[in-house]
This record gives structure tokens, sequence and C-alpha cells, in this order.
């Protein structure tokens, strides 16, 4: 069986493989697994489509976060600050 | 009457983010915005006593956030140099192309209307990212906003990566619901 190439797919590994599409992590292969997967699953479909639209609005909206080293000397200046003030 | 804490400690965490894009929005200068923010929360640790918990913890933070930004843009605007228009016509051909033309609003630019909408969706976006456990919004916020690789964010949490996209996976099903109210 292991030998034999698998194009049908379960629907928590296509979910999976549509979630690395997000980032475009996934190959080519399972990209084609995923879309056969779709064309006989509904529920698949919508959570394809509804996943998308989140990677499109979140890239449309340019939210940005700080990055790690900036919070940390955030953090140690707000720390250093509530000790001053505690005391 | 609901009383709500407030506890200086996790500010960075729970907020910093938030606030940081609600001020970019507004200055659009990264620099500027992290100083207001940090400013912000200096200015909350020194006022907490006036906190009556009347308000959650993040709109009495907002609150001041504003006034910080209102006074960066008084502060910026009293200097006289800066409210003058000044048209250089360069004479080193360093800065090429420095023509009157370039400096016309560009009528293709995004409109403001689009602007305020990105700025919504922003809000949007991080009100619902503030609702996700705290391990989740982390994840997804390197992942989707960072754009780290899974390798990096695997090492730097120290989780397996099935394990990062499970967390991924329920981070997005449960921004797509929270999301969905307001603009699906």
């Amino acid at each position: 069986m292991s030998t034999k190439i698998k194009v049908v797919i379960p629907c928590d590994e296509a979910n999976h493989v549509c979630d690395k599409t997000q980032y475009k992590d996934a190959t080519l292969w399972e990209k084609i697994k995923l879309n056969i997967h779709l064309i006989y699953c509904r529920a698949c479909r919508k959570y394809t489509k509804n996943n998308t639209k989140l990677t499109k609005e979140i890239k449309k909206s340019k939210v940005e976060c700080l990055d790690k080293k900036c919070k940390e000397s955030m953090k140690k200046d707000l720390d250093h600050a509530i000790s001053e003030y505690s005391n | 009457m609901p009383n709500h804490q407030i506890n200086p400690n996790k500010w960075v965490d729970l907020y910093s983010d938030y606030l940081f894009n609600y001020t970019i929005t507004r200055v659009s200068d990264r620099e500027v915005a992290q100083d207001l923010v940090q400013d912000t929360f200096l200015a909350g640790l020194k006022s907490m006593k006036n906190f009556k918990g009347e308000a959650s913890e993040r709109t009495w933070l907002i609150s001041i956030l504003k006034r910080k930004i209102i006074d960066h843009y008084r502060k910026i605007n009293s200097k006289k140099g800066k409210a003058e228009v000044r048209i250089t016509y360069n004479d080193d051909a360093e800065t090429e192309g420095d023509w009157l033309e370039e400096r016309v609003a560009d009528p293709y630019d995004k409109t403001a209307e689009d602007t305020l909408q990105n700025a919504e969706l922003g809000d949007a976006i991080h009100n619902c990212l503030g609702k996700l456990p705290e391990k989740q919004a982390e994840v997804f916020k390197m992942k989707t906003i960072q754009g780290f690789e899974t390798e990096v964010i695997c090492n730097e949490l120290n989780i397996t990566a099935s394990n990062l996209w499970v967390i991924i996976h329920r981070a997005r099903t449960a921004m797509v619901d929270c999301l969905k109210e307001n603009w699906f």
C-alpha cells in the first residue's frame, strides 16, 4: 500500500495542506492533492475559501508587529520605571 | 459595576502590538510610533492612580496614546521651519529626478478612503488577535505578520513543526470566526 501513490486524502490532511499553502510552504504534489480533494469536499472548499480570504485581508490591512528585540527593551524600560515608582 | 484591574507588568505583552498598529496608521513612521507607545506606557504608569477601573486597561491606554499622538503633531508643527513649503532645485546630481512633478499628489495613489478602511481592518484584526489565547496569538503573529520560517519559530518557542501547524490551524479558524462578524 505504501508504495502506491495516494491521490485521495482525508479532510484533516487537506486542511493541513491548505494552511501550508497560505504560507507558501506546500509542495506542488500536495497542492494537486488538495485541489483533487476540493472537487468533491464541500466543507474543505469553504474552509479554503475563508482561509485564503483571511490571508488576503491581513496582507491588505498591512498590520505590523513590533519585533522581539524592541519589545524586550520596552519591557526593560517599563520594569525599571515600575521599580522606581514602587519605591 | 465591573472593576477592571491594572497590571503594568503585562502591558508590553498584551497591548504593545495593538498600540503600535494604532499609532503607525496615524504617524506612519516606525521610530516615532515606537517612541510614542513607550511614552504611553510610562505615562500610564505615572497616572496609574487615576485609573478608576471603569474602562478596560486597553481603552484607557489608547486614550493616553491619542493625547500623545496629538502632542507629537503639535510639536512637529510648532517648528516654524517645517511649516513652510520649500522648493529647492537641487544642484547636486545625487538626488536625480527630484522634479516638481513628483511632489504633486498622485491621483492613482491610495485614496483617503482606502487608507481609512485599511486602518479599520487593522484594528479589527488586532481586536481578534487579542481574543486568541496568548500562545496562539504569538505563533500566528510570528508566522503570518512577521513572516518567519517554520523552523525559526520552532527553535525560538521550542515546539515541534506539527505542533506549530496545529496551533496555526486553531488560530486561523478562530480568526476567521472572529472576523466573519465584521468583514466576511
